[in-house]
């Protein structure tokens, strides 16, 4: 009878492991023990670091968030392309460049996918790239001070969204255009759309030492939409591939009629064969007009300069450049995997996942096997370039990532899940949900020829019940995977800022040891620096009035002020004197028409004020620098537009 | 006696790291410095740790009313140090190599070291003075006063030698890699002495 009983148990247990197992589906609900386990895995203690650095796009913030994981915790929002009162960054008079384009100042924008630099295929963490989906821009930070350092304007873009994508020795960071436009722009009916708009690809190069940005070339392609791209690498390394949709050409209600092509293409490019073109002579300058701003550490101040012409290439002038790879069903992600072979197109409005060979598709050019052309461009047989796909992993494939070990995740838009699939195989190895609708997933080094796994990470666009209640306008959810085994393990759940596109993410070790503490007070080069209390001064100019101000410890320099005048244009040209890691401090004037200033040590920020009110105006610092913050502060006096009062300043004594 | 003399050479000698390497070191942290700022004092001067650390050591002083750090012509010790040692580690070069040829007596050895003692407390006791000046000998008008409890006002002095907590500082006061030198240059220079001595009593014996 004890027996008996035994082997039932044993019976059962073993049926309870099975479903468990198959069912996995339900394993985000665990509790009791094999919670507090979980616990564990994403519990960094107070005051130790997170194992890797996540860089996660902050979508229509503009922005660019930074943060550590497993924990999930957010260390920085890095001003790119949005106006940041907190640092005063687009505000300050240094900063205001970096925001300028051929539109003129653009206080705002929409930040998508972040990709950091790579040396040989493998992620460097020099710098990190992110485009501008709306005014086309490529913006370039620096991973020592976590600064945005460059922006540059992308001519004959719309939409900007095929971006920021840099091939295996950061030769190229890469730009497509999501929207089709007239290329140059001009003034045309929109129903002419077909056959006349251009899709422009843009290949920026990168100078190896400093990062600076230079458009090497723009093809011109047909007036598809260009959605998503990735470098090829290892053996396809020198190709670059973009996935289109409206292949149609429809310029209106796109839903429907962007949908009707059973195929639209993976557009490969051969941007060697290319580079040696234009390095021959090859392409034609076009006019054009686009930003280019570059923000200098030793001056402390960007500047912006307007360039006038684009070298554009037609592809059908670079025979055996481009190629068109039949995609099924408007594909979305273009992902390419560590060793380079596979390419996969995630159609979004496919059943199955289509992975291309790149070994096949040299075949098949080197065969000649077409299945006729497109604008010139020749489209290879869907068969022939076919590696395999993935047989009804989910519903609305977007995006894939890889782990290093063979293994492939694609996230599941509609079906809201992520599935890890094997690639060779194309089995699918397991499927975990996410809360809700993951759109881009991260792994660390994940689009490299190295991904340094561990993790995953799922950015979902709708959050609904994960947190406390905001009212109607939430933050994005995240969600983070244990990938160190066979299944994938959801570990924690945690917001992001704005929408999250895509993130990048890398072990923190080479960053963390590169990050800067202060600026070197000694090398500021900024042109109304004042690097002692001694070379503080006031100079009028005309209606221009120059405050060459000082901070440290707890005191500005000067701080007492008199004769401004209403009318006045007055700067404040602030330099922290600290050389102290982590002691900023801030300026902030009442009736201040921008934001306040920070200023890290070593630095000078400028901020104009001008007064329109007649009194004695106080000023302050506004960052908690010391014990006697509170006294620091100060008081410029402004009198009547017609008044004589003599423009004299002090600081510890009076003005007589 | 010939390998008393050359311990002897060696031991002086080993005076000269004092050139290349600090003296003593003096460490600040605080619960706003996890990574404490930190003072290297060499014979001829005072060096931060990091290459800012006697700024911003003297910019926290400021508050307090302590004089700043003093630079190398502010104190004619660290013009008088380095000659000193430079001297004593000659002279003890030449004991030695007189000693190797048996030209003078080892006692000699002990000469020198009880000469480089009484040396040494004399550059202890006027190291001491300076750090009880520095610590004492505030700005009557410091923006932060702080009393005893019996109404004198409280001695920032760090130590000369150990641990000690001044308000929010961990101040931790040790030799350093030329101070070790020092001190087993002449801990040898004792050696060559019984080595000598030895060498001296089998002599006599014979």
């Amino acid at each position: 009878m004890k027996n008996l009983l035994k082997s039932t148990l044993a019976i059962l247990g073993a049926l309870v492991a099975f479903t468990s197992c198959n069912n996995s589906a339900n394993s985000g609900g665990k509790s009791g023990a094999l919670a507090s386990n979980i616990a564990e895995k994403v519990y960094v203690a107070p005051g130790e670091h997170d194992e890797f650095y996540a860089f996660i796009s902050g979508g229509y913030s503009g922005n660019l968030t930074v943060y550590g994981l497993p924990s999930g915790r957010m260390f920085k929002e890095i001003p790119v392309f949005s106006q940041f009162p907190t640092s005063g960054y687009g505000y300050s008079e240094e900063t205001k460049p970096m925001l300028n384009t051929s539109h003129g100042f653009i206080p705002w924008g929409d930040s998508h996918h972040p990709d950091i630099s790579q040396t040989n295929g493998e992620i460097d963490g020099r710098f990190i790239f992110i485009n501008e989906n709306n005014t086309p821009r490529i913006a370039k930070i620096d991973l020592t001070t976590f600064e945005t350092t460059e922006i540059i304007e992308v001519p004959n873009s719309a939409g900007n969204h095929s971006s920021s994508f840099v091939t295996e020795n950061t030769e190229y960071v890469v730009a497509g255009t999501r929207f089709s436009v007239p290329v140059p722009q001009r003034d045309m009916p929109i129903s002419e759309y077909k056959g006349n708009f251009q899709g422009a690809l843009s290949f920026i190069s990168v100078e190896p030492e400093h990062g600076h940005m230079d458009i090497k070339f723009q093809l011109l392609m047909p007036g598809f939409n260009y959605d998503l791209s990735h470098p090829g690498r290892g053996k396809s390394h020198g190709w670059f591939f973009f996935t289109t949709y409206n292949t149609e050409e429809a310029n209106t209600l796109l839903e429907v009629n962007a949908s009707q092509n059973d195929k639209d293409f993976i557009a490969a490019i051969n941007w060697k064969k290319i580079e040696e073109y234009v390095n021959n002579g090859g392409g034609t300058m076009m006019p054009a007009e686009y930003a280019h701003n570059v923000y200098d550490e030793v001056t402390h101040t960007a500047t912006s300069t307007m360039k006038k012409e684009v070298r554009v290439v037609n592809p059908s002038d670079v025979p055996g450049a481009v190629y068109f790879l039949p995609t099924p069903k408007s594909p979305h992600g273009c992902d390419v995997d560590p060793s380079g072979e596979y390419i996969v197109g995630n159609g979004k409005l496919s059943a199955n996942l289509t992975v291309h060979s790149f070994t096949k598709m040299l075949d098949a050019i080197e065969n000649k096997k077409f299945d006729g052309e497109a604008y010139g461009i020749p489209i290879l047989k869907f068969e022939d370039v076919l590696a395999g796909s993935v047989e009804q992993p989910g519903l609305g494939p977007l995006h894939t990532e890889f782990d290093g070990e063979g293994n492939a995740y694609t996230t599941f838009f509609i079906s809201s899940e992520v599935v890890k699939w094997k690639l060779g195989t194309w089995e699918v190895i397991d499927r975990k949900p996410t809360y809700y609708s993951v759109g881009h997933l991260t792994i660390p080094g994940g689009n490299s020829r190295k991904p340094q796994g561990k993790y995953m990470f799922a950015m979902n666009k709708i959050t609904k019940d994960r947190y406390l209640p905001t009212g109607p306008e939430l933050e994005h959810s995240a969600q983070l995977y244990d990938i160190s085994g066979d299944k994938m393990e959801l570990l924690l759940d945690f917001p992001t800022h704005g929408e999250p596109h895509y993130a990048a993410a890398m072990r923190a070790d080479i960053i963390k040891e590169r990050s800067k503490k202060i600026y070197s007070l000694a090398e500021n080069n900024h042109d109304y620096a004042a690097k002692s209390d001694a070379d503080t001064k006031v100079v009028r100019k005309g209606n221009e009035v120059h405050i060459y101000m000082t901070t440290i410890r707890s005191h500005f320099s000067p701080d007492n002020i008199e004769g401004i005048k209403v009318g006045d244009k007055v700067y404040f040209h602030v330099t922290n004197l600290e050389q102290d890691f982590d002691v900023p401090h801030g300026f902030a004037v009442l009736g201040q028409n921008t934001s306040e200033l920070l200023i890290m040590p070593g630095q000078t920020k400028s901020s104009v004020w001008e007064p329109t009110k007649v009194g004695v105006w106080p000023f302050y610092c506004t960052d908690f620098c010391s014990a006697l913050h509170q006294e620091m502060q100060g008081y410029i006096r402004v009198s009547p537009a017609n008044s004589n009062v003599p423009l004299k300043w002090s600081m510890g004594e009076n003005i007589e | 006696m010939k390998k008393a003399g050359i311990i002897m050479i060696i031991g002086s000698l080993l005076l000269l790291g004092l050139f290349k390497f600090p003296l003593w070191n003096i460490m600040l942290g605080a619960p706003q410095y996890p990574e404490p700022l930190g003072m290297n004092i060499y014979i001829d001067g005072i060096k931060g740790v990091s290459e800012f650390d006697l700024q911003n050591i003297d910019g926290l002083n400021h508050y307090i009313g302590m004089k700043t750090i003093p630079k190398p012509n502010e104190m004619w010790e660290f013009s008088v140090f380095p000659k000193v040692i430079l001297g004593m580690a000659l002279l003890g070069a030449i004991i030695g190599l007189l000693g190797i040829f048996n030209k003078i007596s080892y006692k000699f050895f002990l000469g020198w070291f009880i000469l480089m003692s009484v040396l040494g407390v004399l550059g202890m006791y006027d190291f001491n003075n300076w750090l009880i000046d520095y610590g004492s000998n505030l700005d009557p008008h410091a923006i932060i006063k702080v009393t005893n409890p019996d109404g004198t006002p409280m001695s920032y002095k760090p130590p000369l030698l150990g641990f000690q907590k001044l308000l929010n500082f961990d101040v931790t006061s040790l030799p350093h890699t030329g101070g070790y030198l020092m001190f087993v240059g002449m801990s040898l220079t004792l050696v060559a002495f019984w080595f000598g001595r030895k060498a001296s009593l089998k002599k006599t014996t014979q």
